[in-house]
């Protein structure tokens, strides 16, 4: 069934739109764009045409929402949540494409873990997934894995996220090797051994608290080597989940400078601070974790001059068996899929970000990076479409999330934008309220 | 006056008021454990369960002593195995504790913040024992208890907490309590043993012993953890006892009629020299005399005496 998306307003700032327009989709792609469509521009108009109208007066009709930075858990730890669940939490957030870490069991650092996500992916048929490989075989930082068979098989990206490549050495052949396949590395900067057993950040809150802190330089030095590297290189780099103002002044610096790199952060950056933690609620304990009240301040700054080209949500699903521990043992990272679209919202009604340039955060810049053809409304792209009410409000209820788990620290918390339609390839895969 | 709250989680929480009530209170509990028949019957029917996650002998039979001088049941539960290893969650340990319906939990964790925890699950009082190294409320108030019993007075008197600030359950309690009864608090340590930002505790913060010693009204030194020389916090014993260590050359900085705290165990010979110890300004045994008094007084406090 062909679509026609009437009267919403159309942010797509991969063409320099921000207007009230209609959407014609014809056959899964965007067809045609403009003022006043109506079904009969389809072409098979003399017949009967087969036309669904969407009336999206009083929407907003985004480009489809990019995540780059998802966990899905499958294979291995399906209890936490499949491939099936998190895309549907994917389009209940508004996503239409979303990018896996391979921190799976197996570790996805081969063709055959590529393929069956994919394959896994497509049995669903709910929203575009794009694995990101292994960097290092296992993600054990020693030899690199086959990067050609595996963007051959599907891989956008790789990373040895939640462990950092630790061996300069690696991370300058993998930034090298990666570029001639013209993929990013995304590049999760911590330092272990500042990091040590550390719990939280470390700071006034810290001490307080008793708790080991990790030091913002755990992340910062690990910006700045890798920084280097990509200048040295001359290999792109992308920085994922920057929580702290001094990583956003070397990257904002090194880009200056021309180097290739670009970077992410997470809704949790700019929406919370390590205060927060006061009480010992696991289901704020994170990787990187909430920084300071200074660092909020920076990561908003980055995100409003540039510096900082995406918003990712590092979804990050675990079970009560995983949280509902004592601080310590507790697993680090929350679920973000189903409100990342809310909490960036505050940023435009805040003003430090335009709502195009948040669409740019959410949907164009990673669909860049990543190079996945997406984050666009251009006539001739498939057709993912977001239809987001921007005046209403929701109060978060974990119990309603999609996703398997419910580890997200925003439960309770009263929010305004809600994703009304999500369309993925032509077709509505998520309406509100059904 | 009633202890308003339904847990003692930390000093943090607690008003100078309320350090007042329970200090008031210990005291006189003090005199039960002088009489012949060491046994009220003030809390009868009462159970307390101490549940000690982390080995300690001093603090659980502090607590055990004091619930059965006011005859209290008790049941000691030692572990040192964590409910995950077990496949299930603290919180799941904590709803069958409750099930069983103690009246007052007691909990010692090596894991900051377990007491919190366990707070919000369960309806029973917890009052905390030792949380890693975030608050050791008992020790803090014996310690206030033993200062006020020795100086008659907390408000004005200058405190030096000599030690490993960062790791130090004890000295976040006893910073929170001193400086809101009006103590002046200065804290000494190697540099890689100080928390970040603690100078924003409220303390002096000093990396020469000698500054905070200084005039001091009360020394309390702080327990060395041994296992630390291995993350290269601090290189040797040797050179800890000599830029550290409690002797009668340090104690001679302070005011005469300075007071020796340790909340044990002692290291001998690290942090603190035998003859200062033993000798004629140590407190340290006080202190343990005390803490029957101070947890006698809470779980009375807590199960609803006045």
């Amino acid at each position: 069934m062909n679509l026609l998306i009437k009267g919403g307003r159309v942010v797509d700032p991969s063409q320099g739109l921000d207007a009230t327009m209609d959407i014609l989709i014809e056959n899964g792609k965007i067809s045609k764009i403009g003022g006043d469509l109506s079904e009969g521009a389809a072409k098979g108009s003399k017949k009967a045409p087969a036309v669904l109208v969407l009336d999206a007066r009083n929407l907003l009709v985004l480009p489809g929402l990019v995540d780059m930075h998802t966990h899905l858990r499958e294979p291995g730890y399906e209890y936490k949540e499949t491939i099936e669940t998190g895309s549907e939490a994917a389009l209940a957030g508004g996503f239409t494409s979303i990018a896996c870490m391979p921190n799976t069991d197996p570790v996805n650092d081969n063709r055959s873990v590529t393929e069956f996500i994919i394959r896994q992916a497509a049995k669903c048929g709910l929203v575009n997934v794009y694995p990101v490989a292994a960097v290092s075989r296992c993600s054990a930082g020693k030899g690199l894995t086959e990067f050609g068979d595996l963007v051959e098989a599907g891989a956008v990206a790789f990373s040895d996220d939640g462990r950092p490549v630790m061996t300069a050495g690696l991370m300058r052949r993998a930034l090298e090797y990666a570029d001639s396949f013209g993929v990013p590395i995304i590049s999760h900067c911590e330092d272990p051994t500042l990091s040590a057993d550390g719990l939280m950040n470390e700071g006034l809150t810290s001490t307080e608290l008793g708790l080991p802190g990790i030091p913002s330089i755990s992340e910062e030095v690990m910006v700045a080597r890798d920084v280097l590297i990509a200048a040295y290189t001359g290999a792109a780099v992308h920085i994922a989940h920057v929580s702290t103002a001094g990583s956003v002044e070397l990257i904002r610096e090194a880009k200056n400078r021309g180097v290739r790199v670009t970077a992410e952060t997470a809704p949790h950056y700019f929406c919370l601070s390590e205060e927060a933690l006061s009480e010992f609620d696991t289901r704020l304990k994170m990787n990187p974790p909430l920084r300071s009240v200074a660092d909020v301040a920076a990561i908003k700054e980055g995100l409003r001059d540039g510096t900082l080209d995406a918003i990712a949500t590092d979804h990050a699903p675990h079970s009560s068996i995983e949280k509902e521990v004592e601080f310590e043992y507790a697993a680090n990272g929350i679920i973000g899929l189903e409100t990342s679209l809310a909490l960036s919202l505050r940023l435009v009604a805040e003003g430090v970000l335009t709502l195009s340039q948040l669409v740019e955060k959410m949907s164009v810049n990673p669909a860049k990076i990543l190079r996945i053809g997406k984050g666009t409304l251009l006539p001739g792209v498939d057709a993912d479409i977001t239809l987001v009410d921007p005046e209403k409000t929701w109060t978060v209820d974990v119990k309603q999330f999609r996703s398997k788990s419910r580890n997200s620290p925003f439960g309770g918390w009263q929010l305004k934008g809600k994703v009304i339609r999500t369309i993925v390839g032509g077709v509505v895969k998520f309406s509100h309220g059904e | 006056m009633k202890l308003a709250r339904k847990d003692i989680l930390g000093i943090r929480d607690l008003t100078v008021e309320e350090i007042n009530l329970i200090l008031d209170t210990a005291e006189s509990f003090i005199e039960v454990s002088t009489r012949e028949i060491k046994k009220v019957p003030t809390l009868r029917g009462v159970t307390v369960m101490n549940l000690f996650y982390e080995p300690s002998t001093r603090t659980r039979t502090s607590f055990e002593i004091a619930a059965k001088r006011l005859s209290a049941d008790t049941i000691n539960i030692s572990t040192t195995t964590s409910s995950v290893v077990k496949g299930e969650t603290f919180v799941d340990t904590a709803k069958n504790l409750e099930a069983m319906n103690p009246d007052i939990i007691v909990l010692r964790h090596s894991a900051a913040g377990a007491p919190h925890m366990l707070s919000r699950v369960v309806r029973q009082r917890v009052i905390n024992a030792g949380d890693g190294a975030h608050e050791h409320p008992t020790q803090a108030l014996l310690d206030m208890m033993t200062i006020r019993e020795k100086k008659k007075r907390i408000a004005g008197l200058r405190v030096a907490i000599v030690g490993d600030i960062a790791h130090s359950r004890v000295a976040r309690s006893n910073i929170y309590g001193l400086t809101k009864m009006g103590a002046k608090v200065a804290v000494a340590g190697p540099s890689t043993m100080m928390p970040r930002f603690v100078d924003r505790l409220g303390v002096e913060a000093h990396h020469c012993v000698n500054d905070a010693i200084r005039d001091a009204d009360i020394i309390m030194m702080l327990r060395i953890q041994t296992e630390r020389q291995d993350m290269s916090v601090f290189p040797s014993l040797r050179e800890y006892a000599n830029l550290f260590g409690l002797n009668r050359r340090r104690v001679a900085l302070a005011r005469q009629d300075v007071i020796i705290m340790h909340p044990g165990p002692m290291n001998r010979g690290v942090e603190i020299s035998p003859d200062v110890a033993d000798g004629p300004y140590s407190v340290i045994l006080d202190q343990v005399t005390n803490g029957v008094a101070v947890r006698m007084a809470l779980l009375y406090l807590l199960s609803g005496g006045n």
